[in-house]
């Protein structure tokens, strides 16, 4: 795949903590073509009868993505830029393997064309330069996208990581969360 | 007789609000544009930065304006979605009349405009020119701001014109003044940057000013503390480093003994108030008495956390302090603010950099709106109405003689008052929806029943313009060519990015019509946009809101222009008061001393919880736009009427049961959301629904005796559950109630 402007050294970062609930994201990703209408970012309240808080999850484009590992018909690959991209739609035969095997729970299946989709990162708007929709509009910072130089000297406090520990599985990620200085990892019991 | 021509239900089904939502493929054209034009969201008042793109006449999509310095492309879901209120069906294409049993009939415009002019020479020559009055709105830009002040004076020669800034922020323009002699933000928000203390008072930052979210983080990531100021846990309250849950309506309380700890314990700037401030002395007394202990039984807050939040700020080197309705919209709104303001000037942190004040002001043009004259006691350039020099200077540019020029009228509220005792008989609007944002709206419906003739200039129905005689199809904003100026005092571009569609008109062109048709053809002989904001220019040469100084060659040069900015060569100003000349008649700021007193109403055993009201994150004031887009009605459907669990448990309600709120102005009926989220004594309702759904049915018409801003934030209220619980949210028509 031929992709001359993909700067590698944007990186994409989340902050839930920084998360105001607003569903801009979810708004702007739905403009996108390719989705129909249909966000491939969610937003939820953890639990609004006590907190406002909430936190939104894209696609964390796993190093060694589960859902391309489990899916039969080699639908979903991921490119040399490490984007793991939605299944192609002439090989996915919807049979939700990638769905259950998700350990962020991102894919969903589409009743409505009995097609997985995901998100790709703005691969429309990332392949030419540009940055993605949702990381472009999110007004608290919760979902940032640029040099990881700069996302330091902008957020001297915080520090990225991309290890998460899900019980004896870890996974690695190109989306990066921002945890307290010198964190290293999430572990997610 | 104004009142609707047929049932509100029969007009909710022609005229909407119908819920417009993108096609899955998106709208046609969206993916090449004839033209990408760069303008303003048309909602609140940080006025961020947009591309709208346009096809064959259409805005057909967005585009982030990541080059614009305030927002880099952030936006927030009105800013998303604010293209579709394009190409709506709702949208309004041509002049209509109301006909009793029939509805609204569409009519020519030679029609509309020779019955409006009739009407207003008949009611004028029969009751006096007062008697017709005519209501405004700061959605509008600086231009139509200016035009609408000029046509109210020189061509309907009355004097009761008012707009809605005065249920916005007009109590802090009035503490503005009376501190600074000038009446704006006092810093950009980028001086939140390094800014070691940000208090937010009174301000749902995060649902109501999203992309100002992102200027808080940029000092928290530096390490700034953060002090938010709520009845409720907001977004923005639950990243606080301290968060005082204050009772509402007491705020002046926590920021009068605030004042007192920093003399205590002798946080105080001598030097700058020495120098550079008058009054402090008065100030310290009126808060002698205001304890720690006291002020935790007036307003709720623990006294610990008031002594911490004093520390904090006395200890300071920088800080940045900001307000909004909260503290704005109540009998004390102007108090409240000369409370915040006292803190500021005792510290001395102001006019130099990451030392910020400033109110965030609500609406679009908010600022802009609040200074060229279509506020009732003020003429442009936020002149005075009644000062004998002002008159002169203004009149001499409108080319009429001072002594014609109308002196001050009713405000806004007021005004609906003098219409339902019959005073003013006639009234025309533009950009303004009292029936769904005015407090105690069954007499706002009551008043405009009995008006003799009403005309409304409006791109979509709203549910006021139900009560007109005729209605105008004016203009959105990307139909017409302006400037407006952001909250930090910024004035930007707006461009008119698309021609209005059928029959409608600009807004402008309808104004200049109906003068001309007035007889004041001769002093509204505007070409452009631009030939009007060269008069304003002109009008606010040498005043406190200085434009003299900007063109729009400049604004778009620099991607907006702060004014002050008194001549060609100046660069315009960003930061106020690094000079240290306030704009006092004794160039000095002036401390304001603040004694307590409480809202206008307080609960007792028959009303026994406080009610406050406000705002969501995907709706904008009064609907009229944003009850017409189908994703942000669906992000919050309903009016929900948030209770604390121990306030749920004491009535004895659940959990989406629908509950009635009655006050001594009305009541209706809201599905119960049970949140730990609020104080326990109090409850809240968002504001932006009509008829059932309305809040401000319930609200009260107590109004600050000097901004005459009404107390939306407090009323008396008492809770009764139904038994019943409300249907899924989905299955809602709210956004259409009748």
């Amino acid at each position: 795949m031929i992709a001359p402007q993909f700067n590698t050294e944007m990186e994409f970062f989340m902050d839930p903590q920084r998360c105001i609930g607003c569903h801009a994201c979810e708004m702007a990703c739905a403009e996108c073509e390719t989705n129909g209408q249909l966000p491939m970012i969610t937003v939820d309240y953890v639990k609004r009868a006590t907190s406002p808080q909430t936190v939104m999850q894209i696609c964390m484009h796993c190093e060694d993505p589960a859902c391309a590992k489990v899916c039969p018909a080699d639908a979903i690959v991921k490119d040399e830029f490490g984007v793991v991209m939605s299944a192609n739609t002439s090989r996915c035969v919807g049979c939700s393997n990638c769905v259950l095997a998700c350990p962020f729970g991102v894919p969903k299946k589409v009743e409505l064309s009995d097609l997985m989709m995901k998100c790709n990162m703005c691969y429309d708007r990332t392949s030419v330069g540009k940055r993605p929709m949702c990381a472009t509009v999110c007004p608290s910072g919760a979902l940032w996208y640029g040099t990881r130089e700069k996302l330091e000297r902008l957020r001297p406090n915080s520090t990225p990581i991309n290890t998460f520990v899900f019980g004896k599985q870890e996974v690695k990620t190109k989306v990066h969360y921002m945890m307290p200085k010198g964190s290293t990892k999430l572990v997610v019991d | 007789m104004a009142r609707p021509p047929v049932s509100e239900e029969r007009l909710a089904a022609d005229f909407g609000p119908h819920l417009n939502y993108a096609p899955p493929e998106g709208v046609p054209g969206r993916e090449e544009p004839d033209d990408i034009v760069e303008t303003h969201c048309c909602f609140c008042g940080m006025q961020c930065g947009i591309k709208l793109l346009v096809k064959e006449n259409r805005v057909v999509g967005f585009e982030p304006w990541e080059e614009f310095p305030f927002n880099e492309g952030r936006l927030c879901p009105k800013g998303v979605q604010r293209y579709l209120q394009d190409n709506h069906p709702d949208r309004l294409t041509r002049p209509m009349e109301a006909r009793p049993g029939e509805g609204f009939v569409p009519v020519g415009w030679e029609h509309a405009l020779d019955r409006t002019v009739q009407e207003i020479r008949r009611i004028q020559q029969q009751y006096g020119k007062q008697a017709f009055g005519m209501l405004s709105g700061v959605s509008l830009t600086n231009e139509k701001s200016y035009l609408v002040g000029k046509f109210a004076r020189v061509a309907l020669q009355t004097p009761n014109l008012d707009y809605n800034g005065r249920l916005c922020m007009v109590s802090a323009g009035a503490g503005n003044k009376k501190a600074f002699g000038m009446d704006r933000a006092c810093n950009p928000w980028s001086d939140m940057t390094h800014a070691e203390v940000i208090m937010i008072c009174g301000a749902n930052v995060s649902e109501t000013f999203p992309t100002l979210t992102h200027w808080v983080w940029t000092g928290r990531d530096n390490g700034a503390k953060l002090i938010v100021v709520d009845p409720r846990l907001t977004p923005i309250a639950r990243t606080a480093d301290l968060h005082l849950a204050i009772r509402p309506g007491r705020d002046s309380a926590l920021y009068s003994a605030i004042l007192r700890e920093l003399i205590v314990h002798d946080w105080l700037d001598h030097d700058f108030i020495a120098q550079h401030t008058s009054g402090f002395e008065a100030a310290a007394e009126a808060v002698q008495d205001y304890t720690l202990d006291w002020a935790e039984t007036v307003t709720g807050i623990p006294a610990s956390k008031i002594a911490q939040a004093a520390e904090w700020w006395g200890a300071a080197k920088t800080s940045f302090l900001c307000h909004a309705r909260g503290i704005e919209h109540q009998t004390k709104g102007v108090e409240n603010v000369s409370a915040c303001i006292n803190l500021v000037l005792a510290t001395g942190r102001i006019g130099r950099p990451y030392c910020g004040y400033g109110t965030i002001t609500g609406q679009g043009n908010g600022q802009g709106g609040r200074e060229h004259g279509h506020k009732t006691d003020q003429l442009p350039g936020n002149r005075d109405i009644e000062n004998p020099e002002d008159r002169r200077f203004v009149a001499d540019i409108w080319g009429i003689p001072e002594p014609e020029l109308p002196h001050s009228g009713y405000t806004a509220y007021e005004m609906l008052e003098a219409i339902h005792r019959g005073e003013i008989k006639g009234l025309l609007s533009i950009c303004f929806n009292p029936v769904v944002s005015l407090p105690n709206n069954n007499m706002v419906r009551e008043a405009l029943d009995k008006l003799e003739f009403y005309a409304c200039i409006d791109f979509f129905l709203s549910e006021t313009a139900h009560y007109a005689d005729i209605v105008f199809a004016g203009s959105l904003q990307e139909e017409e060519d302006g400037t407006v100026t952001t909250a930090e005092g910024r004035v930007v571009r707006i461009r008119a990015a698309v021609r209005p569609p059928g029959e409608a008109r600009r807004d402008t062109a309808i104004l200049l019509e109906l003068a001309r048709r007035l007889g004041a053809g001769d002093k509204f002989a505007y070409e452009t946009s631009e030939d009007i904001f060269n008069e304003l220019r002109r009008a606010s040469r040498g005043s406190r809101a200085d434009y003299f100084g900007i063109t729009y060659e400049k604004v778009e040069k620099n991607m907006g222009i702060f004014w002050p900015c008194p001549d060609l060569d100046h660069p315009g100003t960003p930061r106020l008061w690094e000079d240290r000349q306030f704009r006092t008649p004794d160039k000095r700021a002036h401390f304001v001393p603040v004694k307590y007193h409480d809202p206008g109403e307080v609960t007792d055993d028959e009303f026994d919880v406080i009610l406050t009201t406000g705002r969501v994150v995907s709706q904008y004031l009064s609907g009229t736009q944003t009850r017409r887009i189908g994703r942000l009605v669906d992000q919050y459907p309903e009016p929900l009427l948030e209770l604390h669990p121990a306030l749920a448990l004491r009535k004895k309600i659940a959990d989406r049961e629908l509950v009635r709120v009655v006050t001594r102005r009305g009541s209706a009926i809201f599905p119960a959301q049970i949140v730990e989220t609020i104080r326990e004594d109090t409850v809240f309702i968002p504001y932006h629904w009509p008829g059932k759904k309305s809040a401000n049915q319930l609200t009260s018409g107590h109004l600050d005796p000097v901004s005459k801003i009404p107390e939306f934030k407090i009323s008396a209220c008492r809770l009764e559950p139904t038994g019943q619980t409300a249907p899924p949210p989905s299955e809602t028509q709210a956004w259409r109630a009748t």
